[in-house]
């Protein structure tokens, strides 16, 4: 067996709140609480949740943007959190991060040349300038621009383009990981497919592995090898995709299933969908227990006791009563 | 056969010639020269700064000469005239007004693109750096700007020079003291304002240290209101350096400034010597106007709010 990539024990992130009063204690947000998963090489690991549940900060923890607590081990036994910047330097290299807005992630004063060349600047300060372009001018036809527009600013391509502009930065140094933070969410759906299918194409030819967070559920069943459901900080639910699509176990997965438009009117118009009443909670005040017992068809006293540890073979499942979905649980589409 | 053909499409991809961006800087460029009266000015301060490094060259008299000829006979002698060669005139001393005018030039420009140079370059830094790095680092430095600006800062200069002799470099030192103040506040809030914005997330997450962000993400990015500020400033400057001069605290004879001059011609202006005030007063007011001018128009063209 393989090492794996990277294996996460127990990660946590948590921001400190301004008190609201001079003598009173400061809050505590705890946006990612305790979050395990193994990464093996070349694989892809899809983040699926809603809004607030935790999915970026997720990410930006494994790559160092926000403190975290507990365990990121990279490939070579290195815990990742609370490395000294200096010898994170090195791991930045292999691990990479593709933004969610676009043109908000490249610089507008720099030319595509420059945002694409600056990893490189960073991490292979042997590389002469020409020896630079060239390879900036590569990477950009391989992410399908063209080399010629090496002199263009960021506002004068496309969203898509701008994507791919971004994935070229990510992948200049030939990174081992990806860390993609919502890629396509800002881009139309006919370009979400063309830089979805080019982020696959780039994984198989260079290997990579990616962690793909996304809140559409069909693009993430579409690039994902295995999937991670996350709610208010926690995984509920980690499975193979394929697994996971026909067989969710977990009722939080199972709701966000059901919300998936089918494009097929007749079979839309006769979805059941499981209706998730309220907010997402407050991570600053969290519901004891299960964190989705708030708003689960299923919760009885246990799930307000007892907080489910994430359990199963191969199909992992934090919930007291996991399986299929009940009949009584759904309502008809309104 | 498939991949050499392949090979050679990207190598001739590769080689096509770069296409020109169109960067930023050059778009406002384009709205800063749609401007017309941004434009004017821009000539008239550009004329006003051949004035100060050629005018010598012009100049019949040098500034240190008196004209005996006309000493003590300002009024009646001392008009201006092509004939003796007094272009502007003479103050009372029979000094030529024209070369005089130039060395007032040349000071005034000096202490405001100094004056505002230093507020550029500190100012920037400090701000960038603050609003940066953050927490308690960037409670203590803005602190600390709070506590300079609460100086009554006219006072404490007037003391200064009262107290170290009148100098150029007293003043330098003086009005560079506290010219960037103001600006490393506003670069501060600019700074807080980017910093959060993913393409900076972006860098440090592929490890650039944060003086290399500072310096090739945030300034670059906030270098149009600074440039704004910066031109806005210029005019401030040679207006607090002329009110020190016109209080007698200024550059010390025979050095000159607009200031100084403005206050000799006012001083006379009842004896029939009106030249001795409008002349340099003159130049100051269109170096201010076109100042303020090219400033306003360098906002519509840098601002990105008003496209």
């Amino acid at each position: 067996m393989t090492t794996p990539l990277m294996t996460a024990r127990d990660l946590r992130v948590r921001f400190e709140l301004p008190a609201q009063g001079l003598f009173q204690k400061p809050r505590v947000l705890q946006a990612v609480s305790g979050v395990d998963f193994t990464l093996m090489p070349g694989e892809t690991l899809g983040v699926v949740g809603e809004s607030g549940s935790g999915k970026s900060t997720l990410a930006r923890a494994l790559i160092g943007l926000v403190p975290a607590s507990g365990h990121a081990v990279w490939q070579d036994g290195t815990n990742l959190i609370g490395l000294s910047p200096r010898r994170m330097l090195k791991y930045r290299s292999e691990i990479q991060m593709v933004f969610q807005d676009p043109l908000a992630s490249l610089d507008p004063r720099m030319t595509v040349g420059q945002i694409i060349a600056e990893p490189l600047l960073t991490h292979r300060k042997d590389l002469g300038r020409d020896e630079i372009r060239l390879r900036v001018k590569d990477m950009m036809d391989r992410v399908g621009l063209l080399p010629n527009q090496i002199n263009r600013y960021p506002h004068e391509f496309s969203g898509g383009q701008c994507q791919r502009i971004g994935i070229a930065r990510a992948l200049i140094v030939e990174p081992k990981l990806v860390i993609c933070d919502e890629p396509v969410s800002a881009l139309d759906v006919s370009i979400q497919a063309q830089v979805i299918n080019l982020l696959g194409d780039l994984q198989r030819d260079l290997g990579l592995a990616l962690i793909f967070i996304a809140h559409d559920l069909s693009v993430v069943k579409h690039i994902s090898d295995r999937v991670l459901v996350m709610y208010l900080g926690r995984v509920m639910e980690l499975a193979e995709a394929e697994a996971l699509y026909a067989d969710p176990r977990h009722p939080y997965t199972q709701a966000l299933l059901s919300a998936v438009p089918v494009p097929d009117p007749v079979l839309e118009r006769a979805k059941r969908i499981i209706p998730l009443r309220g907010e997402l909670p407050s991570p600053m005040n969290p519901p004891s227990g299960c964190v989705f017992r708030t708003r689960c068809p299923r919760a009885e006293a246990l799930c307000a006791t007892e907080r489910p540890e994430l359990q199963g073979g191969g199909h992992l499942t934090a919930c007291h009563f996991p399986g299929a979905l009940r009949p009584e649980e759904l309502s008809k589409a309104g | 056969m498939v991949d050499t053909q392949q090979m050679r499409s990207l190598a001739a991809r590769l080689a096509e010639p770069e296409v020109r961006g169109r960067s930023p800087w050059a778009d406002a460029r384009r709205r800063f020269r749609r401007n017309k009266a941004a434009m004017v000015s821009l000539f008239v301060l550009i004329l006003v700064a051949l004035f100060a490094i050629f005018g010598n060259q012009l100049a019949a008299w040098s500034n240190e000469e008196m004209d005996f000829a006309v000493m003590g006979q300002a009024a009646q002698l001392g008009a201006p005239s092509f004939a003796n060669g007094h272009y502007f005139g003479t103050d009372d001393l029979g000094r030529d007004l024209f070369s005089r005018t130039v060395q007032g030039t040349q000071v005034s420009l000096m202490v405001g693109l100094i004056g505002a140079g230093i507020a550029v370059i500190v100012g920037t830094l400090y701000g960038a750096t603050a609003g940066y790095v953050g927490g308690r680092t960037d409670a203590v430095m803005m602190r600390l700007v709070d506590i300079l600006m609460s100086i009554p800062y006219m006072f404490v200069l007037i003391l200064l020079l009262v107290m170290f002799g009148r100098s150029m470099t007293m003043l330098f030192l003086g009005i560079g003291l506290i010219s960037w103040l103001d600006m490393s506040r506003i670069v501060r809030g600019q700074t807080l304002s980017l910093k959060n914005r993913e393409f900076i997330e972006a860098a440090r997450a592929t490890g650039v240290p944060a003086w290399k962000i500072i310096l090739r993400h945030i300034v670059p990015n906030i270098l149009g209101v600074v440039a704004v500020y910066a031109t806005l400033l210029v005019p401030l400057m040679i207006l607090s350096e002329s009110f020190i001069s016109f209080l007698g605290l200024g550059v010390q004879e025979p050095l000159t400034s607009w200031g100084a001059l403005i206050s000799e011609g006012a001083g006379t202006m009842n004896y029939g010597t009106l030249w001795q005030l409008a002349f340099p007063l003159f130049f100051f007011c269109i170096t201010l106007f076109a100042f303020f001018f090219v400033g306003d128009g360098l906002r519509d063209a840098l601002d990105p709010k008003d496209r």
